[in-house]
């Protein structure tokens, strides 16, 4: 077993089912203007299931997992102390439950690309050129309070097959660990005022303007770093736990 | 109007999208020095309790291909149906022992492999025994929303005919996309995303 699953923590919290996911928030499976989605969507339907504690717990990870520069883009990947070319972030936020609690422990993990949109992965062909010092992951954990903060820089949008001249906004990919199984997220965070974004076909598999909005992440000046960093602002929300107000009863007493 | 719940709303979910392999497993995708160890991809170590198994298995999409960009995960309980989490009210898990591992297939056919051991038995919501299950989530690029579903084991026939979660599956015939195969002594448990042998993905 490596070393990081002995940081897994142990101590025994407040257990219960989470609240049933709103499906017509999330993007249903079978979008055709995504057309990778055709072909790889359920067509039948779930079964629908109440919490059992196969997915009320899940994984939890420990801050002694993290280290010092996994939350720094900027240096994680630095050949010889050089730092990636682009324009400099500070990406920060709460996550929280549905009912606005915060979610301490939450292990983060990011994913960009590079300032001119470049991935750097073998299957990656665009043209624009990989940046020596940029890997493009991360990962951080929220503190007591759900707080988490990251430094990177801006990633760059890209052209990608779909349409004929389709291109990502820029975005950076984020995978959530909660308390249960039942909470594991991936998302993407987009940036305010970024006029590909109206235009994403990935974006657009969300059938309510709400809900992409909530993607996307306003610069806040507040907590910029002046001569150094812009900061943007982005809060994630995981399932919440049902209150357990009443024991359930046995079936068929 | 009545008043406002004030709920907040879960942050919708994006397609893990080709290069998932970057941010979960890094060192996997060839990039090098900023984590030691790739996360999940060991479960187990000498001093695990509990039957040593191996499962494998492809995740199919609607034209019978195995995709090559998923990441797999899965959780399950150790030996003694007890799960390594906080939230695990029952009594403390073995800790030689993580219960989560992640998968981001093998480089050229995008099979997907698990060193793990068999889970012990949990209880469902009213407390009947649940066949042992290991839970299993797929996100690539394609699917939207992460799919949840379950692995069941072959050779737990009488528990599983009695298992309450696969008691609710309504087409009977659809069971065994939830039950892997023996294969010689590893289990295969193949995922289709769409087609006749649909499997069984889970809302919980
Ligand atoms: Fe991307």
């Amino acid at each position: 077993m490596q070393k990081a699953e002995t940081a897994m923590k142990n101590e025994k919290q407040q257990s219960g089912p989470f609240i049933q996911r709103d499906r017509n928030w999330h993007p249903p499976a079978y979008t055709p203007t995504y057309k990778t989605s055709i072909l790889r969507s359920p067509q039948k339907a779930l079964l629908s299931l109440d919490n059992t504690l196969s997915e009320m717990t899940g994984p939890v990870f420990g801050h002694s997992l993290i280290g010092e520069l996994d939350n720094d883009l900027l240096q994680n990947f630095s050949q010889n102390g050089d730092l990636p070319i682009g324009e400099r972030i500070v990406v920060h936020g709460r996550v929280l439950d549905e009912k606005g609690h915060p979610v301490p422990n939450v292990l983060l993990e990011l994913w960009q690309a590079n300032a001119g949109g470049r991935y750097r992965h073998q299957k990656e062909s665009y043209i624009a050129p990989l940046d020596p010092n940029f890997g493009g992951c991360g990962r951080t954990i929220t503190d007591d309070d759900g707080n988490y903060t990251f430094r990177t820089i801006r990633p760059g949008p890209y052209p990608w097959p779909n349409g004929v001249n389709d291109w990502r906004p820029a975005h950076i990919h984020f995978s959530v660990f909660g308390q249960g199984f039942a909470q594991r997220l991936i998302t993407q965070m987009y940036f305010e005022g970024d006029p590909l974004i109206a235009r994403c076909p990935i974006l657009n598999t969300i059938p309510d303007q709400a809900a992409i909005e909530q993607l996307v992440a306003p610069l806040d000046m507040a907590n910029s770093l002046p001569m150094d960093s812009l900061a943007y602002k982005f809060d994630i929300v995981l399932r919440g736990r049902r209150s357990t107000y009443f024991e359930n009863r046995r079936e068929g007493n | 109007m009545p008043q406002s719940l004030n709920y907040l709303k879960e942050t919708p979910s994006q397609t893990a999208g080709p290069y998932v392999h970057i941010g979960c497993t890094p060192n996997f995708a060839g990039i090098k020095g900023v984590y030691e160890q790739d996360l999940g991809a060991s479960m187990v170590n000498d001093k695990t309790k509990g039957e040593r198994i191996t499962i494998r298995g492809s995740v199919i999409d609607g034209n019978g291909m195995a995709l090559k960009d998923a990441l797999v995960e899965i959780w399950q309980a150790d030996s003694d149906g007890l799960y390594n989490s906080p939230f695990e009210t029952r009594g403390t898990a073995d800790p030689n022992f993580s219960g989560w591992g992640r998968s981001a297939g093998e480089m050229d056919t995008g099979e997907f492999c698990f060193h793990t051991i068999k889970p012990g038995v949990v209880p469902f919501t009213d407390g009947r025994p649940m066949a042992p299950h290991i839970t299993f989530w797929i996100v690539a690029r394609g699917i939207n929303l992460g799919l949840h579903t379950r692995m069941y084991f072959p050779e737990e026939n009488t528990a599983n005919q009695a298992d309450p979660v696969l008691g609710r599956v309504e087409h009977k015939s659809r069971v065994p996309t939830l039950i892997a195969q023996k294969d010689g002594n590893d289990y295969r448990f193949d995922i289709h995303l769409q087609g006749e042998l649909e499997t069984v993905f889970f809302d919980i």
